[in-house]
């Protein structure tokens, strides 16, 4: 067992937990944070994304001793209240249906507006070739990440939407 | 109540005192808090409001994706003249008052669309009912609106909670007047699903998120090669493992067989999982070793080539065998699709508490009463002593309508004696099975001097579910393994028409998969209508048509859908469409799916789809179901067969096992077709004709006839 002091979501988080436990266990069982999901436990599926230092990782297959000092996000932590324009064009498309993957969907779709914020879809092709949608909400998903980059060239680059906008009416058209 | 705002549920949960703990809260003993058998409030088995003036609404049908949440709600709302953004919306937990409670077979809005819109007017009756005694006027000068009721004249208005308590002493209503549908606020409006923020934002609770106090992690070494049984157990090593408490035998209840499997007991799952990984279990795997996938293919080839014996369904009609002689021209195929997972992203998990004669349970499951009987049945408790919290489903798709990771965790519990969490991994949801069985179809076809189709003769052979889960025969299996295909489903006037069952009895665990028979069935036979129409040298969309003069309804679907897709028109150069129809679970979906030439293969260029499912609660949600219908029928016409060599599964994770990603997926266009017919399911009837468009598309394009699944669509050989 080691003691580790991560920095979840803005918050320093202590913890103790074997070195080697991967990232998405100690957020689900340790800390509580159940919005990262598991899915295959191998990188292939997506499901557990966050982002280390920004970047979207498969936290299922980053252990503890790696993260250090990185600064972890997690779904729960990309907006104060669902208004992150990713979340608002999740909504206004309508995209989850279970809604089991979308935790991970959406912060490698949040990571691609970061580096690019008008991507093609080719751009959306590669950044989401990660995650898998049993439902199959990719049709959706395409059409939610280019409403997210016009939402955030309206809202002057900033990726939280004012408060009290967050209807999908008015995201719609 | 997990699928609603959580916080706003919070907030009021202390109104209904019984009944409610959290799913994901278990407090000191959630075991005194058994539903008990009505509510203070309750109107009837769906609608309680309370005095505050809550509105609570329950579905009886659990959501793995596919909008049960808005749906089911939604026709109680309607009649009960509120909005579903002033109701809470809390899921049944199996109580006998609440009817049928689970979610397959596409049955949740056909099945429930007369009872829940009862549910809310008879509500809404004796609500106004009681306004009108308040008020001392006559009831038909008072209405229902926005969960209110008013006195026309004098627009005096009372909130149903101001009525409750008088409303609740009435009689209720046998038989309450429903609306006329055109006026209808919310059926057939797209509205946005409320719960969709709660699965934007990771607060939506599904069974694997449930944790409750105490709890303990465990997951399950089951035999590589299904059905071994356990010789000896070494847990040293595992037990070493840092976190690991303790190395459990436990039982795997199939339906039909219980077999062994050992559980990792642990401080959390990561632990658990190394200490598997530590576990050294011997085996005895009898024969099972010998099992294999393409012994099953070869026996079912054999069955269909052989033409004898098998079972005939119940609406064959004429004499095939006459017709076939007799027939000018003979068309023969043979169509193989593969066993297939389900592979839902959420894996199957429940946590349970035995505590002396009861337990609670809090599992992803398709249905929490079918969930009790089994509990009950397997591990031998009284139903009223199961208390079940139906978490979300993180996917299903006919999986978690079969309880074996349950029956496990109920186990482990009970020999614990502690509240444990019980997760498969990939390995095991893809390794384990149940799986969608392989099928083999042998068809015959015969053309008279006119070039019409005169006979058809289809034998289908492989696994049958009712067989394996229940010892059901073929003859009294209602003809399940024929649907999609069978004179009712596909309406094709043939005056000669055969469909013929082989079973072969196998080891292999097998289920229903979203669509069931007919997401095979419809391959076979809609590729082989159209080798028909090819044969007789007539177009496949017109070559149909003609076989549908008395089925105008399911005739419109393809005419809908051909003339949507620009079907016949000419096509950029290298381009080719292909049609396909079928009826399912209610409902009638066409395709037209058009390819063009890369490389060795094709490309599919576009997929439209038509869909005709009665009055649609939600279109834009049936628009959404057919868009995932279109994606996992590609997956498993192009990807993922499960294959078994000497007992075990091959494929262990998503990279073996590979649904359609993002980069994959073509582009898509849905048509809800308008209707005042009564609604059909729309979960499972847009699977089954993806397939067979695709292949009608690629031999007009290349001449080349796909059938067997999966192919690679990128070299076609």
């Amino acid at each position: 067992m080691a003691k580790y002091t991560l920095n979840i979501n803005g918050k320093p988080t202590i913890l103790e937990a074997e070195p080697n436990m991967p990232l998405l266990w100690a957020l689900r069982d340790i800390i509580g944070l159940t919005g990262t999901k598991f899915g295959c436990g191998m990188s292939q599926c997506g499901a557990c994304t966050v982002h280390l230092n920004g970047s979207p990782v498969r936290s299922c297959s980053v252990p503890l001793s790696q993260v250090k000092k990185g600064k972890i996000t997690t779904i729960e932590g990309i907006s104060t209240d669902t208004n992150h324009v990713v979340q608002q064009a999740w909504i206004a498309e309508q995209v989850p249906q279970c809604g089991y993957c979308q935790s991970g969907q959406i912060m490698s779709a949040v990571a691609l507006l970061k580096s690019n914020p008008k991507p093609t879809d080719a751009d959306i092709d590669n950044a989401m070739s990660g995650n898998l949608c049993r439902c199959g909400t990719y049709q959706r998903i395409r059409k939610a990440i280019h409403l997210a980059s016009d939402m955030l060239k309206e809202n002057g680059g900033k990726m939280e939407m004012p408060k009290g906008v967050k209807t999908a009416s008015s995201m719609k058209g | 109540m997990q699928n609603i705002d959580r916080r706003n549920f919070l907030k009021w949960s202390g109104v209904l005192t019984i009944g409610f703990t959290l799913p994901s809260m278990g407090k000191a003993n959630p075991l005194n808090s058994m539903l008990t058998d009505t509510l203070a409030g309750e109107l009837n088995a769906f609608v309680v409001i309370t005095k505050d003036n809550k509105i609570t609404i329950f579905n009886p049908r659990p959501d793995m994706g596919q909008g049960s949440t808005q749906a089911m709600p939604m026709l109680i709302a309607e009649e009960l003249e509120v909005r579903l953004e002033d109701v809470h919306i809390v899921s049944t937990t199996g109580a006998k008052k609440h009817g049928g409670q689970g979610a397959g077979g596409s049955t949740s809005v056909r099945t429930k669309f007369k009872t829940l819109r009862e549910a809310g007017a008879q509500a809404r009756e004796m609500l106004t009912e009681a306004a009108a005694k308040r008020w001392g006027v006559p009831i038909d000068e008072c209405y229902a609106e926005n969960g209110q009721i008013i006195h026309k004249s004098s627009k005096k208005a009372v909130k149903y909670g101001d009525l409750v308590e008088d409303a609740a002493k009435l009689e209720v209503p046998k038989s309450p007047k429903l609306k006329d549908p055109k006026d209808f606020k919310l059926i057939g409006k797209s509205l946005p699903r409320l719960d969709v923020p709660t699965r934007v934002n990771g607060t939506a609770m599904y069974g694997i998120d449930a944790k409750i106090e105490g709890m303990l992690y465990a997951v399950v070494l089951h035999s590589p090669v299904i059905h071994g049984k356990i010789v000896s157990i070494d847990d040293s090593a595992a037990l070493k493992v840092a976190g690991v408490k303790k190395v459990v035998k436990i039982e795997r209840a199939l339906p039909h067989k219980t077999i062994d499997a050992v559980a990792i007991v642990a401080t959390n799952t990561w632990a658990a999982i190394q200490g598997r990984n530590a576990l050294k279990v011997v085996w005895d795997n009898g024969d099972f070793d010998k099992v294999s996938t393409a012994d099953y293919f070869k026996n079912i080839h054999s069955a269909v080539k052989n033409r004898e014996g098998g079972y005939t369904n119940k609406d064959a009609k004429g004499d095939v065998k006459a017709a076939l002689a007799k027939a000018k021209k003979v068309v023969t195929g043979e169509y193989e699709t593969p066993f297939t997972a389900h592979a839902p992203i959420e894996p199957e998990n429940c946590t349970a508490w035995v505590q002396g004669d009861k337990v609670e349970i809090w599992a992803p499951t398709q249905g929490p009463d079918w969930l009790m009987g089994t509990v009950a049945e397997k591990n031998g408790f009284k139903p009223e002593n199961i208390k079940v919290n139906p978490m979300l489903l993180g996917g299903a798709f006919g999986r978690k309508a079969y309880f074996d990771f349950v029956c496990e965790a109920v186990d482990l519990s009970k020999k614990l004696n502690a509240p444990v969490k019980l997760m498969w991994t990939r390995e095991d949801d893809l390794m384990q099975g149940p799986v969608r069985p392989g099928m083999v179809y042998g068809l015959r076809g015969g053309l008279d001097e006119n070039n019409n189709l005169v006979a058809y003769e289809n034998r289908i052979a492989g696994g049958l579910l009712g067989w394996q889960l229940g010892k059901t025969p073929p003859e009294k299996s209602d003809d399940s393994w024929a649907e999609g295909v069978k004179q009712e489903d596909s309406p094709y006037d043939i005056p000669n028409r055969v469909q013929i069952f082989h079973l072969e009895d196998t080891h292999i665990p097998i289920v229903w998969w979203r669509s069931v028979y007919t997401s095979t069935n419809s391959f076979a036979h809609e590729c082989f209508m159209d080798e028909m129409a090819h044969a007789a040298g007539k177009d496949p969309l017109q070559f149909r048509l003609d076989l549908l003069k008395e089925e105008p309804r399911f005739a419109n679907v393809l005419k809908f859908v051909a003339e949507k897709a620009g079907y016949g028109k000419p096509l950029p150069a290298g381009q080719a469409q292909g049609i396909a129809v079928a009826h399912s679970f209610g409902s009638t979906a066409a395709y037209v799916i058009t390819v063009s030439r890369q490389g060795a293969g094709v490309k599919i260029e576009k997929v439209v789809a038509a869909i005709d499912c009665g009055i649609a609660i939600n279109p834009d949600n049936v628009k959404a179901q057919t868009e995932g219908n279109i994606v996992m029928g590609l997956s498993a016409a192009l990807k993922e067969p499960i294959t078994i060599v000497n007992g075990v599964v091959q494929q262990t994770n998503f990279h073996q096992f590979t649904p359609l990603r993002i980069y994959e997926v073509p582009p898509m266009e849905i048509h809800v077709i308008p209707s005042t017919e009564q609604p059909g399911g729309a979960g499972e009837p847009g699977l089954p004709p993806v397939a067979p468009a695709l292949c009608n598309a690629i031999f007009n394009l290349t001449g080349k006839r796909v059938r067997t699944l999966p192919f690679d669509l990128a070299n076609l050989g």
